[in-house]
């Protein structure tokens, strides 16, 4: 392993270097803290590779531009944070709709509103999820460490491109500027592709006919296929419809993408669950907090495990059911009022203790420790 | 550069037909706009399958669906912003952008003065027609004084926008306006736009007849674009500095034609002069 793979950066930088070795070559984004230094490294690397950077006028527009250049058939990416990430959801849904992929990065800060810029919080649990209106396809992974936020941006672009939707990498303002190690290995060759381009007759295409997949080929413009893209409801001819029966048909299929992919979506990490009398879930800085705690708590001969899921949505659903079943309680250490622990009631119903904190101060495993022990006594 | 006459362009090479009837109302001014678009596209020679039309939200949005080209209907006052990207990630397409004056001139308000300073070869058409006609008739930043509107039903007591003088004080490197009146002069001004290397910002004196003209009894449809001549001074003004006006309002008559030029450097080569001094250095 060359000297240089290995380095000692923030997260925010592992993300930057991440997108780049994921091939991406185009960046828009507006300054906002605690994300600025992914913008900063991207504006530092993007040259050096023959990419785009462009820093734009509001975080609206960073998001346009983004999905601009996706539609010129060239990966691309933004970062921002809480308000900023309020600011992207018209047009984050946008390319969920018209299937425009792109990667948006989401380091979280307290709210809401400007709330508290410089100190941590995981509230955008559910803004990931459900930040833009209506029913929507969207990917949310959740990295926990430097080296992961540097493979998860890698493997969001991979997603993106492959099933044509936006995927958000989320987390917190901690792992964001904690400086780890992390090994800045070359991309999986599986995950450098990128999407499925449009091939064969232009005469009679249908953009938005999909394969059995269920992910249409993308058209890239100047191929000749002068297709239509827009936001309204759409047929697979890209003209807007609303004959309800076409409607069903074409959202049904945008809905089901995913389910149809979950194998591939899918990513968890799960410590000790087996035989666990209380599992604790949690993500980024909490999934760190927890896995110690969970670590002391076996030491002291509590049958404790952990389950992180990396992929935060769609949720793990049936590993996280399956591996609960034997637990007593599920404690979901989060550093917000209680978004996770409430997703988690549908699946572990009667379970579930939230462990919440929303001060602007990172839970400690000395807390989560403490809060098995109730549970289970 | 072929001109091309009026008798021998043939509009229907451009367009999707399978879709027309198309949803503009009798008497819009939208289709004489898109007639010298085309046009000017036709005699540039440029390729259909390079063209690029991005549009916002609106009736001029709705525009660019009916163009045989790439078209990209997006986001409420965001086809600058999303133009930008395109433009950056393929300069080998043409990129036309069609706006309204709600579309560039309220939401997409700061879209506009930054795609005027940063000068992407890009061309905006903005068609005003002072109203926003697809949510039915509200008053948009361009509509004039006393006129009403849904939502002035006691009349107009806002300042409407000279977007010309808006466009060139944010440092647009060509700035035009014509009317629908006028469907060759239009298009030989647009023809200069897409030409001019650097961001143009086209204003387009469109009539909305169905909803502004009826509620202002402006007359019917060739009766209101009959008196854009009326209103219309076909001279320059010269730029910003030897203006007289001193107001970013529009006055009326409005100025028509070349209304502003520089020759600047485009924003897209700057960037890749940018991008390969660095890669050089490398």
């Amino acid at each position: 392993m060359s000297k240089q793979r290995l380095q000692n950066i923030p997260g925010n930088h592992a993300c930057a270097l991440g997108a780049v070795a994921a091939g991406c070559r185009f960046y828009a984004g507006y300054p906002i803290t605690p994300s600025s230094e992914v913008a900063e490294r991207m504006s530092a690397e993007l040259p050096k590779v023959g990419g785009m950077f462009v820093q734009m006028e509001d975080e609206i527009a960073s998001m346009g531009a983004v999905i601009g250049a996706s539609m010129g058939g060239v990966k691309a990416m933004t970062a921002t944070s809480g308000p900023g990430f309020s600011l992207k959801q018209e047009n984050l849904g946008y390319a969920a709709q018209a299937e425009i992929p792109c990667v948006i990065i989401n380091v979280m800060r307290g709210g809401p509103s400007t709330g508290m810029p410089t100190r941590p919080a995981q509230g955008d649990i559910m803004q990931a999820r459900w930040g833009t209106h209506g029913d929507h396809p969207i990917i949310v992974v959740a990295p926990d460490s430097v080296a992961e936020i540097y493979s998860e941006t890698i493997r969001a672009f991979a997603l993106s491109e492959r099933l044509r939707v936006p995927v958000v990498v989320l987390y917190d303002e901690v792992v964001g500027h904690l400086i780890e190690t992390v090994d800045l290995q070359p991309a999986p060759e599986e995950q450098l592709a990128s999407r499925k381009w449009a091939e064969g007759p232009r005469e009679g295409f249908l953009p938005y006919r999909a394969d059995a997949d269920m992910v249409p080929p993308f058209p890239r413009p100047g191929d000749g296929f002068r297709t239509h893209t827009t936001g309204l409801t759409h047929d697979e001819n890209g003209f807007p419809t609303q004959a309800h029966e076409r409607v069903e048909a074409v959202i049904g299929r945008l809905l089901g993408k995913l389910d149809r992919h979950k194998e591939l979506i899918e990513s968890y990490e799960a410590v000790g669950c087996e035989d666990a009398e209380v599992i604790v879930t949690a993500i980024g800085i909490s999934a760190r907090a927890a896995k110690k705690a969970v670590a002391t708590a076996r030491k002291n001969g509590i049958k404790a495990g952990l389950f992180r899921p990396i992929t935060l949505w769609p949720f793990p659903e049936e590993a996280f059911r399956k591996l609960s079943a034997g637990a007593s309680a599920v404690v979901v250490p989060e550093m917000n009022a209680g978004q996770l622990a409430l997703e988690l009631e549908r699946f572990a119903p009667g379970k579930v203790s939230a462990l919440t904190r929303y001060d602007g101060e990172h839970i400690d495993p000395s807390q989560i420790l403490k809060r098995i022990e109730e549970v289970l006594s | 550069m072929n001109e091309i006459s009026a008798d021998s362009f043939d509009i229907n090479e451009y367009l999707r037909l399978e879709l027309f009837p198309h949803f503009l109302c009798p008497g819009c001014g939208h289709g004489m706009a898109m007639r010298a678009m085309l046009w000017a596209v036709a005699e540039l020679g440029i390729d259909k399958d390079n063209l690029a039309i991005v549009s916002g939200i609106g009736c001029s949005g709705r525009m660019g669906a009916y163009v045989d080209a790439n078209t990209f209907h997006v986001t409420h006052g965001r086809p600058l912003a999303f133009a930008t990207g395109l433009k950056l990630a393929r300069p080998d397409l043409t990129v036309i952008v069609i706006t309204g004056d709600g579309d560039s001139l309220a939401i997409g308000g700061n879209h506009l003065i930054h795609a005027c300073r940063r000068n992407l070869d890009i061309t905006c058409l903005m068609l005003n027609n002072e109203i926003y006609g697809m949510t039915g008739g509200q008053v948009s930043p361009t509509t004039t004084l006393t006129r009403f509107t849904t939502t002035t039903p006691y009349g107009n007591y806002e300042p409407a926008f000279d977007a010309c003088r808006l466009a060139e004080a944010a440092g647009a490197s060509f700035v035009g306006r014509e009317a629908t009146l006028q469907v060759p002069t239009l298009k030989n001004l647009i023809r200069e736009g897409i030409e001019h290397k650097g961001f143009s910002f086209l204003e387009v004196i469109s009539d909305c007849t169905e909803i502004y003209g009826r509620k202002n009894a402006l007359g019917n449809s060739p009766e209101m674009v009959l008196s854009q001549k009326s209103k219309m001074r076909p001279e320059s003004y010269g730029g910003l500095m030897s203006n007289k006006v001193d107001q970013p309002f529009r006055p009326n008559p409005f100025q028509t034609g070349v209304l502003a030029r520089n020759e600047r450097q485009e924003y897209g080569e700057l960037c890749r002069r940018h991008i390969a001094a660095k890669q050089q250095a490398e």
